[in-house]
């Protein structure tokens, strides 16, 4: 018995250990605070874990390599949403006031999570990226104070992806286009952008609805493959619908080469558990693939080689990763910004949000990151929260991502009027006067 | 099951499969844009069936441990993450997939072990309802530990099953039956293990005892029968059950968390086919499985597609209206 009440007191000795131990570095007055939304644990983990780790391995190369941001070091903490609303609501509660100052900018890496958080972050004053994800029309800063959707939207994605198909086809007048996409807010985004262009191009457009999380698709792939066998098929999925899509497609004797996903349907997880059956499927990018960045390798010597690194060495590079990375840049390259202007300390999220606004990241700062020709120019203003929109094509080859096309341009002369229509009536619903751009500095 | 109702099932199935069929096509003639042909409703519905197959392994699981101790194992589903996980961690060992899941196997009859004496032996006479929350638990621990272990990332399992599909009948439809390789090697290794289960449970003395013990735990005991054995067993098989269900699921989709979700595909079938019934799992799960390809296909065109996972529950309720205890469920009276 006294063995037993032993052993049950070190257990529980065990579990409050555990409970109170945390990897994070006690916070010291003088950091800036970047909260993580991050899901390594769900159904979506194998997506969340790869980006989360990006993003925290290149903050934290920052502390080490630089010692912060000017000399103000950097106080990452994440918490797990697990990519649930409710508890990615829960989770920015919780890390909102736990910084040593207010958190530079919310990045939830949810479409659903950032719909939760529009409200909130404008009434706390913080500033969210949702990169490339979220509201398309969150792009008119004029509306969306506080939310930036950069470098590209969901309509950008559709429109970039019509664009090559065009390219691919010649014309687009009666062909067969079908979309699958995850049945939510994230995968109903593209659907009125693809609708427009088919009424203007003339293609067929055919929707398929998957429920989430994806696990069963022969259904749709039956139709698509048997029946309908369109011209193309477009993907708008994410976790394990998109390794289930390639490989059910695959199994109907779909055609790899006329299959291309959004960027959130084109990363590793998704192609390898399908083998050689994935080979010559595509998807958008905006970012390179690759460990091959000066920067990239600083994490290696810096954060990995110290034994500091969030994930496995080998994963370094992959694309999921390379996105968390291209996300801390963002909100590093906002501080560093802001910083110019209000002084070389931690911010807070009004002075964040104009470090934001002002982002001017051009080739030659990408060089100086240590980061070129991984991305395109990218430039923020008052009104204009996307700042370019342009994507690629990259193919799978069976063993890494190729970029297969130039920089497609989406049609913002078209698309820029399309997020300021839906934003206006967004702010006619919820009594929102727009900003006047021009009369703020 | 006596002779008048597998009759009855076999004239029955096929005459409903048609009449389903000249449903559809009657609801095509009215509505053009929907498309029917015979061939093609057949495919859809042998892709459903070996689908339904699929589900039937889950289901499988469920039903062994039901059986045995009336309780409903919620970490059915985590326990088939954990032995694919557990399979595909040997591989990458370097292990041929033979070796890699002998050896799983001898990890699933020492999980069952654990289970056995960690939390069924100190809930012995306890209410089910304190044994289904410790399945929960079972199923949390599972998912943490089996990803503490192997990690989270998403794992090919390829065991060299065939995939490229097959056109068949093509002289009898136009453009033939396209049927799925890996589908159909999947049903027909599922068919072998309820073959195999069958066997176990009529003809082998420790199969004997174990369906004394799901009539009547008491009466079991008094005989002589223990108890401990007959779960670590039960454990053991409803393991390898769903080691077989994860080397087919992580086969098709990959080795990921999501595969503890397909429990929740096997719900249905385990409503529709009866709780203790293994004929019950497998004719429940080809009806869910066929049922369910013929109305996201034909029925969604009308009321919008992804309707599939939740019109299986629908077709699992209006049988429970007419059948409370499921297609082959035992009917319980309980006098009060």
């Amino acid at each position: 018995m006294k063995t037993k009440a032993l052993l049950t007191a070190a257990a529980g000795a065990a579990v409050l250990a555990t409970s109170l131990w945390s990897p994070e570095p006690a916070a010291a007055e003088g950091e800036q605070f970047v909260p993580g939304l991050q899901y390594r644990s769900g159904p979506y983990a194998p997506s969340g874990i790869p980006f989360a780790n990006g993003f925290a391995d290149y903050l934290t190369m920052l502390n080490a390599r630089d010692g912060g941001i000017n000399g103000v070091r950097i106080h990452y903490d994440e918490c797990d949403t697990a990519y649930n609303n409710d508890r990615g609501v829960e989770c920015y509660e919780r890390l909102k006031d736990a910084g040593p100052s207010e958190p530079a900018a919310w990045n939830p890496l949810s479409t659903g999570i950032t719909y939760a958080l529009i409200e909130r972050v404008a009434q706390d004053e913080a500033p969210l990226i949702s990169m490339g994800y979220g509201r398309a029309d969150a792009s008119d800063g004029r509306v969306f104070p506080w939310v930036f959707t950069l470098p590209a939207t969901y309509w950008a994605g559709a429109d970039a992806i019509i664009q090559y198909i065009e390219e691919q086809e010649g014309t687009l007048e009666g062909k067969d286009i079908a979309l699958v996409y995850h049945d939510s807010a994230y995968g109903r985004e593209p659907i009125a952008t693809l609708e427009r262009l088919a009424e203007q191009e003339g293609y067929n457009l055919h929707t398929f609805a998957v429920a989430h999380p994806g696990l069963e698709q022969q259904a749709t792939w039956r139709q698509i493959g048997r029946q309908l066998r369109p011209d193309w098929t477009v993907m708008w999925g994410w976790g394990v619908m998109n390794s289930t899509a390639i490989q059910t497609a695959a199994s109907v004797g779909y055609p790899m080469d006329r299959f291309i996903g959004i960027w959130w349907s084109g990363s590793e997880p998704d192609v390898r558990p399908a083998g050689s059956d994935a080979r010559g499927y595509k998807s958008l990018g905006f970012h390179a693939p690759g460990a091959d960045f000066p920067a990239i390798q600083d994490i290696v010597t810096h954060v990995y080689d110290e034994g500091e690194g969030f994930g496995e060495r080998e994963a370094i590079g992959e694309v999921l990763y390379n996105r968390g990375l291209m996300n801390a840049v963002f909100v590093s390259e906002a501080i560093r910004t802001a910083q110019a202007r209000f002084g070389e300390r931690p911010l807070t999220g009004e002075e964040t949000r104009w470090g934001i606004e002002n982002l001017h990241i051009t080739d030659e700062r990408w060089d100086e990151l240590g980061l070129g020709g991984f991305a395109r120019e990218i430039r923020i203003t008052c009104e204009d929260h996307e700042g370019g929109g342009s994507a690629f094509v990259q193919q799978w080859d069976g063993e890494s991502w190729e970029i297969v096309s130039d920089w497609i341009q989406p049609r913002n002369d078209e698309l820029r009027p399309a997020y300021e229509a839906s934003a206006a009536q967004y702010a006619e619903q919820n009594g929102i006067e727009l900003r006047d751009c021009d009369a703020e500095e | 099951m006596n002779t008048r109702l597998i009759a009855s099932w076999l004239i029955g199935a096929p005459a409903a499969v048609v009449g389903l069929g000249l449903v559809i096509q009657l609801a095509a003639l009215a509505d053009p844009s929907l498309y029917f042909a015979w061939g093609y409703y057949f495919e859809v519905f042998v892709g459903g069936l070996l689908q339904g197959v699929m589900y039937s392994l889950v289901a499988l699981g469920f039903v062994l441990i039901f059986k045995a101790s009336s309780t409903f194992n919620f970490a059915q589903g985590s326990m088939v993450l954990f032995a694919a996980l557990t399979m595909v961690g040997f591989i990458e060992w370097g292990l041929h997939w033979t070796i890699a899941f002998a050896l799983t196997m001898g990890v699933m009859v020492l999980l069952a072990m654990a289970i056995e004496r960690v939390v069924l032996r100190p809930l012995v006479n306890q209410p089910h309802i304190t044994l289904f929350m410790a399945t929960i638990g079972i199923f949390y621990f599972l998912d943490g530990f089996g990803q503490t272990l192997w990690g989270s990332d998403v794992k090919s399992l390829d065991i060299g099953m065939p995939r490229t599909p097959v056109i068949v009948l093509e002289n009898v439809f136009d453009g033939g039956i396209m049927i799925n390789q890996f589908d159909l090697v999947a049903a027909l290794v599922g068919g072998a293990l309820v073959l195999g289960l069958a066997v176990f449970f009529q003809k082998t003395r420790i199969g004997r005892a174990l369906r004394a013990v799901a009539d009547d735990h008491q009466a079991a005991l008094s005989v002589g029968i223990p108890l401990k054995t007959i779960w670590v067993v039960v454990w053991t098989v409803a393991g390898i059950v769903a080691l077989v269900a994860g080397v087919m699921w992580g086969g098709k989709m990959g080795v990921q968390f999501t595969l503890a979700l397909i429990a929740l595909k096997a719900l249905p079938v385990l409503i529709l086919g009866g709780l203790t019934s293994i004929p019950g799992a497998i004719v429940g799960g080809l009806i869910i499985g066929a049922g369910e390809q013929v109305a996201e296909i034909f029925l969604g065109h009308f009321i919008g597609s992804a309707i599939q996972d939740w019109f299986a529950y629908v077709l699992a309720m209006l049988v429970l209206l007419v059948r409370p205890q499921g297609l082959f469920g035992e009917k319980i009276i309980e006098r009060v």
